[in-house]
């Protein structure tokens, strides 16, 4: 197991885990997010080739209410 | 007559008047109220999507953004590093290149800080973004966010969430008479009627949010608002009467009996 640190929250998983793994099971995989991974911002083309190692730190965001 | 158009960026818009989608009760009276109010165009914030509740509404599924212009906004941002990524994000989301930048200064009067809004406006710009630029009413720093190439300036009426109304309008309409980009009041707007001064004053537009989300009722005061814009302009374009010291009869006082 890998530990990581999702939106802040510390996680673990599966080794050779892909960001695109890790959208898939949080359903958000077919959602308008974006993505950045230990501060780089990865385009959703591709999280598919793009794997997680210890430590790594990942935030999704998305467009919530606001003025 | 000719038509009097809006437009940003090079975006054309149907209503002047532009609102937030924060504050409200919920989804469903945020969608309703955008609707009501008649704006194509609608700010939203950018925020970490909740991971452990996977069920919780989503804004997309109530305002389609293939439907409405989302104006993606830097809300929350003391810096021009964070102003910068969260912008940065929101392109990527799906391609925003039209933004309002927004960088606060001063946590108690949310007052902006300027000297930050112009260092990421220089940068945006060259990155490729279109800027509407949340700002102070200070006629030389809306001048030089011009100069940078800001798409539009959105200096405010007062304090974000305020609802005190338009408290500088002689800084307001120096900006307005300088300004070759559109003018939209953002903040601090308290009523349509405020709505609609800064309109006759001959702003391009309005940017409302708590005005309508924290109103007894928001649906009737979003159309309040999609009203109070249309008459505003309409005025302005009409051009009003002079002002004179002392009374004008309106009936004609020749054939009096």
């Amino acid at each position: 197991m890998a530990k990581i640190q999702l939106n802040g929250r510390k996680i673990a998983i599966r080794p050779k885990s892909s960001i695109y793994d890790l959208l898939k099971k949080f359903k958000l995989d077919n959602k308008k997010i974006a993505i950045e991974h230990n501060g780089v911002i990865v385009p959703k083309e591709i999280c598919k080739k793009k794997y997680l190692k210890n430590n790594d730190k990942l935030e999704v965001v998305h467009f919530i209410g606001g003025g | 007559m000719k038509k009097d158009t809006f437009k940003v960026a090079n975006i054309k818009l149907k209503s002047r008047l532009i609102v937030g989608t924060g504050k409200y009760k919920n989804f469903l009276e945020t969608s309703k109220a955008v609707k009501a109010s008649g704006a194509d165009m609608v700010t939203v914030a950018i925020r970490r999507v909740n991971i452990l509740d996977k069920k919780k509404p989503i804004l997309t599924d109530y305002l389609d953004p293939k439907k409405i212009i989302y104006l993606p906004n830097t809300a929350g941002c003391y810096s021009s590093e964070e102003a910068l990524r969260t912008l940065r994000l929101a392109r990527e989301m799906g391609g925003w290149k039209l933004v309002k930048l927004e960088v606060l200064g001063d946590k108690k009067t949310l007052y902006p800080n300027m000297i930050e809004t112009l260092k990421s406006t220089k940068i945006l710009v060259k990155e490729g973004f279109k800027v509407m630029v949340y700002c102070t009413d200070d006629p030389l720093f809306a001048r030089k966010l011009e100069d940078y190439g800001a798409a539009s300036i959105m200096p405010l009426a007062s304090p974000i969430g305020s609802g005190l109304g338009l408290q500088n309008k002689i800084n307001i309409s120096i900006i307005i008479k300088q300004s070759k980009v559109p003018v939209i009041v953002d903040a601090g707007i308290g009523t349509a009627s405020d709505a609609t001064i800064a309109m006759e004053m001959g702003c391009d537009g309005v940017l409302i949010n708590s005005a309508i989300a924290k109103s007894k009722k928001p649906l009737l005061m979003a159309r309040a608002f999609k009203n109070a814009v249309i008459s505003g302009r309409e005025s302005f374009l009409a051009g009003r009467m002079n002002k004179n010291y002392f009374g004008s009869p309106s009936s004609p006082t020749k054939g009096l009996i």
